[in-house]
C-alpha cells in the first residue's frame, strides 16, 4: 500500500503498470499476487489487473524481493504508473517488509503465488527480451571507458578489458589497443555489430519460433478433405445475408478446430515444466499476417462454445484491428492451440511450427478444385489439405491421426457445426 | 547523350543551364520564372540566353515577392505546367516558406496522391562571396525536414546537369540547392543518368569517413589529400540527396571506417550535421571507435569581413582538425 512504501534506495526499482494491449490506457489491480518479502522471477505473475476490455494476469520481467505496493486495489492508474517497488539484492530483506503492517489486509490470502498455468507470455505484448537475454555486463566493464568497437570486439575475443590499457582520450580502450591483429580476419564482424534492425515484432517471432524448433520434437500429419458440400452449405447460408456479414471458410475452419479440441483435450494445452497441462478451455488463437510484415495472434477464446457467425465477426474485428495496429486486451488470452490459414492464394499445405507452450498447430491450405474419387468416379472438387504440427513429447501420432479424422468429418458435415 | 559532349568540359553554371534547356525544347510545358531570369539572364546568370531562345512567355521575369511567384509556380505545376522557379538565395526562400511548405509539400498527401505539383524550385545557397549574413546562409537543413519534398544538393558539373533533369522528371516538387561557389567550377560531363536519392563515395579510403555535401565536398576531397600525408586514409562521401538521406551508404562506409567526420555548412546546433551523426550513430553503433565528430559553421550570421566569413565557415583545416581529433583523440598534432 501506498503509504507503507519505504523511500526509494539505491537499489530498489520500479515496476510500472505495463501496457497490455495498443488500445490500453489505463487499469486496476483486482489482486495482488505477490506480497511485500516475496521473492518474484521473471514471468511471474504479480497481480491480476482489470482493464477496459478484460481482466489480464500481468507478469514481471525481472526478479528481485518485492518491497512494497505502490497502487491501492481498486485504484484506476495509467499505463506506466509505478505499481510495485522491487528490491535487487535478492538475499537482504528490507525489515519493513516483513511486518504484517505492510501486508494488504484486502488482499486475497489464494494469492500467494502464481498459478504455473499463467506464468507465461501471451502474444507479442513487447516486452524487454533483449535486455534479459543479453549475459550480464560485469561492472568493472561498464566503468570502462571504451569505444563500442572496442566492447563488440572484446567480446568477440573473449577479452576482459580491464586487462586492456587504452590509448584513447582520456585513457578510453580502442580498437587499437586490442590485440586483434594477431587474429585479424577472424574478428572481421563481430556478431554484435552487425547493423541490425529488426523490429520487436520480429524479434518475438524469432524468438519464440527458435525456440520451438530447439525445444519441440515436431510431428506433422496431413489430411485432404473435400469441401463441396461446406461450400455448398456456406453459400446457402450466406444468400440472404448482407455481403458484410457472410460467413467465410476461415471461420468454419476455427469452428471445426475448436469442436475437434473439445474432443482431443490432450492435444489443447500446453508443455509446461516437462509435462501436459491441458486448458481451461478451447481457446483458438488466429495468425494474422500484417500488410508491414510480421503476424500478430489474437485469441478467441472459447471458440469452441460460439456460432460460426460469432467466430466469423470476431475474426473479421480481429483481421481489420490487427492490420490497423488496434489490438484489443480480450484477444490477448493465452490460446490453447494455434490456427493458421493461408487462405485463397495460399500455399496448398502449411507444414507448422508451434507456438510454445501449445504442443498443436493446424493449418489450412488453400482450398482449390482438385480430381476427386468419391462413389468410385473422379469428380473436381474443392479441396483442402489441412495439417497438424503437434507435440511429440505431449501425444502420439495416433492421437493427432484422430484429431485429424474428427476435424474432416466436422467439415463433412458443417450443419452439424 | 553525343560523344562531342562527353568530351566537352564545362561549368557547373552552363550544365544546369543545359539541363533547362533541355527540357524546355522536349517539353512545352516546361518554363522557369525568378526576379530578372529574362533578358538579364538571372543573378548567376544561369538562364542567360534562354530568354532570346524561348520568349517571355517561357522565361518569366518576376516581382520581388517570393512568396507570390513561389505560390504562382505551385499553382502552375498543380494546373498542368512543369515550372522551375529560381531564386535568388536560401535566405529569401524564406519568403516562400508557406507557400513551400504548406502548399508543395502537403497537397500530394492531403488529396490522398490524387494531386502531384511537378514544380522545381532552385535557389543558390552558402556562403564565401561577401555578400554578407542575408546572402549567404545556408538552410538546407529547414527543408530537408519536410516530409513531402526532395532536397538535392548537386556538388559537380554532372551532377548539376544530370540531378536537374531528374529533378524535372519527379513528378513531386524538388527543391535543388546551387552552392554559389560551385557556379563557376567546371569538369566534364560525364553520362547520365543520376538519381536523386543515392550519395556517391568521392574518394574511397579505410580509416574514416568524411561526410559532405556540396560546396564542402570539394574542401572535404582536398582534407583528404592532406590527411594522406598524416598516413589517414580518409573516404569522402558526397551527399548529393539531403533528403532522403542515403544513410544505407554511409553506413556501409562506417562500417568498414569505425570513424565519421561530418561537415556541414550550415550551423552546428539543431542542423543537418546533427541528424546525420545521430543516423550514422544509430545505424553503426557497435562499429563505431570514436565519437562522430561535427565540423560545421560557427553559430553566427555570416560575417561581411572576408577574414571572418572564413572563420565562420568550415575550412580545409578545420576538417582534418577533426578528422584528427577522431583519430587520435587529441588536437595536439595539427
Amino acid at each position: 500500500m501506498s503509504e507503507t512504501a519505504p523511500p526509494p534506495t539505491a537499489t530498489a526499482r520500479i515496476f510500472k503498470m505495463p501496457s497490455l494491449g495498443a488500445d490500453m490506457e489505463s487499469a486496476a489491480v483486482l489482486e495482488w499476487l505477490v506480497q511485500p518479502g516475496d521473492l518474484v522471477q521473471r514471468g511471474d505473475v504479480i497481480a491480476r489487473v482489470e482493464t477496459e476490455k478484460s481482466d489480464i494476469d500481468v507478469e514481471i520481467w525481472e526478479k528481485g524481493r518485492v518491497i512494497a505496493h505502490l497502487v491501492e486495489i481498486g485504484e484506476d492508474v495509467p499505463v506506466g504508473t509505478p505499481i510495485l517497488q522491487l528490491g535487487t539484492s535478492v538475499e537482504s530483506t528490507d525489515p519493513i517488509s516483513a511486518t504484517p503492517a505492510v501486508v494488504a489486509p484486502s488482499s486475497s490470502s489464494t494469492g500467494t503465488g502464481p498459478a504455473p498455468a499463467q506464468v507465461r507470455e501471451r502474444v507479442f505484448i513487447p516486452e524487454p527480451v533483449a535486455e534479459h537475454d543479453l549475459p550480464p555486463t560485469s561492472e568493472p566493464a561498464r566503468d570502462l571507458r571504451a569505444s563500442p568497437l572496442a566492447r563488440s570486439m572484446a567480446s568477440a575475443l573473449d577479452i576482459d578489458l580491464a586487462t586492456i590499457a587504452g590509448s584513447g582520450p582520456e585513457g578510453a580502450i580502442i580498437a587499437r589497443d586490442l590485440p586483434f591483429n594477431s587474429m585479424e580476419g577472424t574478428v572481421e564482424a563481430p556478431a554484435k555489430s552487425q547493423p541490425v534492425a529488426i523490429d520487436r515484432m520480429r524479434e518475438a517471432i524469432a524468438t519464440r519460433m527458435a525456440r520451438a524448433n530447439h525445444e519441440i520434437p515436431h510431428y506433422h500429419l496431413e489430411r485432404d478433405v473435400d469441401l463441396g458440400t461446406a461450400m455448398d452449405w456456406l453459400e446457402r447460408s450466406n444468400e440472404c445475408v448482407p455481403p458484410g456479414e457472410r460467413v467465410l471458410p476461415a471461420a468454419l475452419f476455427v469452428k471445426a478446430v475448436a469442436r475437434s479440441m473439445a474432443e482431443h483435450p490432450n492435444l489443447n494445452g500446453f508443455w509446461v515444466d516437462d509435462r501436459f497441462q491441458a486448458g481451461d478451455g478451447v481457446h483458438v488463437g488466429m495468425a494474422i499476417s500484417l500488410r508491414t510484415g510480421g503476424l500478430v495472434i489474437p485469441t478467441i477464446v472459447n471458440a469452441d462454445r460460439r456460432t460460426i457467425s460469432e467466430v466469423m465477426s470476431s475474426l473479421r474485428e480481429m483481421v481489420a484491428g490487427s492490420r490497423s495496429g488496434s489490438m484489443r486486451s480480450s484477444w490477448m488470452h493465452e490460446a490453447t492451440v494455434t490456427v493458421t490459414n493461408l487462405g485463397t492464394n495460399g500455399a496448398d499445405r502449411v507444414h507448422g511450427v508451434i507456438f510454445p507452450p501449445q504442443v498443436a498447430l493446424i493449418g489450412f491450405g488453400r482450398i482449390a478444385a482438385r480430381p476427386w474419387v468419391a462413389e468410385e468416379q473422379v469428380r473436381p472438387r474443392p479441396v483442402v489439405t489441412i495439417s497438424l504440427a503437434a507435440d511429440h513429447r505431449a501425444t502420439d501420432g495416433a492421437t493427432g491421426s484422430r484429431l485429424l479424422s474428427t476435424l474432416a468429418h466436422s467439415l463433412e458435415h458443417p450443419e452439424e457445426l | 547523350m553525343t560523344a562531342p559532349e562527353l568530351a566537352a568540359e564545362t561549368t557547373y553554371r552552363d550544365a544546369l543551364r543545359e539541363a533547362i534547356r533541355e527540357a524546355m525544347i522536349e517539353d512545352e510545358r516546361v518554363f522557369i520564372m525568378g526576379e530578372d531570369v529574362a533578358e538579364y539572364g538571372g543573378t548567376y546568370a544561369v538562364t542567360k540566353g534562354l530568354y532570346k531562345e524561348f520568349g517571355r512567355d517561357r522565361v518569366r521575369n518576376t516581382p520581388l515577392s517570393e512568396a507570390g511567384f513561389v505560390g504562382a509556380g505551385i499553382g502552375a505545376a498543380l494546373g498542368g505546367m512543369l515550372p522551375i522557379v529560381e531564386i535568388m538565395t536560401v535566405n529569401f526562400s524564406l519568403l516562400a516558406l508557406d507557400q513551400i511548405v504548406n502548399t508543395a509539400a502537403t497537397l500530394r498527401h492531403m488529396s490522398g496522391g490524387q494531386f502531384h505539383i511537378p514544380v522545381v524550385i532552385r535557389m543558390t545557397t552558402g556562403a564565401g562571396r561577401q555578400l554578407a549574413a542575408q546572402h549567404s546562409h545556408s538552410l538546407e537543413c529547414w527543408f530537408a525536414h519536410v516530409p513531402g519534398l526532395r532536397v538535392v544538393a548537386p556538388a559537380t558539373v554532372t551532377d548539376a546537369r544530370w540531378m536537374l533533369k531528374a529533378a524535372m522528371a519527379d513528378p513531386d516538387p524538388v527543391i535543388v540547392f546551387e552552392h554559389n561557389g560551385l557556379y563557376n567550377s567546371s569538369g566534364p560531363v560525364l553520362p547520365g543518368p543520376v538519381d536523386l536519392t543515392t550519395a556517391e563515395i568521392r574518394r574511397p579510403g579505410t580509416d574514416l569517413t568524411i561526410v559532405a555535401s556540396a560546396g564542402m565536398v570539394s574542401k572535404s576531397l582536398e582534407a583528404a589529400e592532406q590527411l594522406g600525408d598524416r598516413n589517414v586514409s580518409a573516404e569522402v562521401i558526397d551527399l548529393r540527396s539531403l533528403r532522403p538521406l542515403d544513410r544505407a551508404t554511409l553506413a556501409k562506409s562506417v562500417e568498414h571506417t569505425s570513424r565519421a567526420v561530418v561537415v556541414d555548412e550550415g550551423w552546428r546546433s539543431v542542423g543537418l550535421s546533427a541528424e546525420i551523426a545521430a543516423g550514422i550513430t544509430e545505424d553503426c553503433f557497435y562499429r563505431l571507435d570514436a565519437p562522430v565528430c561535427r565540423v560545421a559553421s560557427r553559430e553566427v550570421p555570416i560575417p561581411y569581413p572576408r577574414h571572418l566569413e572564413d572563420a565562420a565557415i568550415p575550412q580545409v583545416h578545420d576538417i582534418v582538425a577533426g578528422a584528427m581529433t577522431v583519430m587520435t583523440g587529441s588536437l595536439a598534432d595539427v
